[in-house]
């Protein structure tokens, strides 16, 4: 048995500037965005002051829950937030479920989760320099005393590399366990088929039974609970720096 | 043995150690549960409210494990010490 856990596969190189590498992350989350895009058309197409249609419902229910998420954690003062936030939640959440149909779910690499931490750092940031300004904003990291500079420092870059690890180790963790279980199940099934004397074990051998079914119970877990709450939880992070941000 | 093999075999062993750490989001975890359902027992009307908190309170203790996790994955599957 040969298990190999790699990250996202280069699928093809964009020939300009020596090369730019497009890897099956990248692919997977045009993928996302392409059935985002899709659905939002689909269920917004033909929208009526009163909602006649089953899909206007299903996008007003949609829009009203992120809304009241929002006005909940946050309040009114940053309903700006709303779309922010809803794309945020709308591409991690899919970006995990396309683990369901076995394809390479982007927030399972790094460098998605690392790339949206540092997009909700940058607003964190740019919303502290605005309530407190620049001098304040430094005069922040020598608080209480001078001596705990460096600590603050890392406290600060510590928020974006746990969000990214957060989410990138549920979700990698999740893959890693699924494979190592497909894994284990052929080597099972082969183990046990070969016992069949003859060239009925042998051909039977080869077929890993096992794997039909027994993987399902445990993608309801790794697959459709982790992807949503931690989508949720990183949202729920998201929202929380940004009024934290704002009110000191 | 060869230093390759050597190298490998403390990386695994390196690993294991490290998912030591899983511990104690586990127990931070099952106080911060059991604490919730205590609340949930006293007030049954808060529900929704305290299962939220209680989800965020614990995907941020969960953060040391994922640290450990992270680094076993590292060890394990990188391989950056070979």
């Amino acid at each position: 048995m040969n298990l190999e856990v790699t990250g996202a596969k280069v699928l093809f190189n964009i020939p300009i500037f020596g090369g730019i590498p497009i890897t099956e992350t990248v692919v997977n989350t045009w993928i996302v965005m392409a059935l985002i895009v899709g659905l939002c058309l689909f269920l917004t197409h033909g929208m009526q002051v009163h909602a006649r249609t089953k899909r206007q419902v299903v996008a007003e229910y949609l829009v009203g829950m992120v809304r009241n998420m929002v006005k909940n954690n946050m309040g009114e003062r940053f309903m700006h937030y709303v779309p922010f936030v809803g794309a945020l939640f709308s591409l991690a959440m899919l970006s995990s479920l396309i683990s369901m149909v076995g394809m390479f779910s982007p927030t399972g690499d790094l460098s998605t989760c690392v790339g949206w931490a540092l997009l909700v750092f940058v607003v964190i940031t740019y919303y502290k320099i605005r309530t407190q300004h620049i001098g304040g904003y430094l005069k922040g990291f020598t608080q209480p005393v001078f001596i705990m500079t460096p600590l603050n420092m890392i406290s600060e870059v510590a928020t974006p590399i746990s969000m990214a690890f957060r989410l990138f180790g549920n979700i990698a963790s999740g893959s890693v366990v699924t494979l190592l279980l497909y894994g284990g199940l052929a080597a099972l099934s082969s183990g046990i088929l070969g016992l069949i004397p003859g060239v009925v074990g042998d051909i039977l051998s080869q077929v890993p039974i096992f794997q039909l079914g027994i993987p399902a119970i445990l993608s309801i877990y790794f697959d459709l609970f982790t992807s949503v709450l931690q989508a949720f939880i990183f949202c729920m992070l998201t929202m929380m720096y940004i009024k934290l941000a704002c009110e000191e | 043995m060869t230093d390759n093999g050597f190298i490998l075999g403390c990386s695994a062993i390196g690993a294991g150690l490290a998912m030591i750490a899983g511990l104690g989001p586990g127990i931070g975890e099952g106080i911060a549960v059991s604490k919730a359902l205590e609340a949930i027992g006293r007030q049954p009307e808060c529900k929704g409210e305290v299962t939220s908190t209680m989800l965020l309170g614990c995907a941020v203790a969960e953060t040391t494990g994922i640290y450990s996790l992270i680094i076993a994955l590292i060890l394990l599957f990188v391989k950056p010490l070979t």
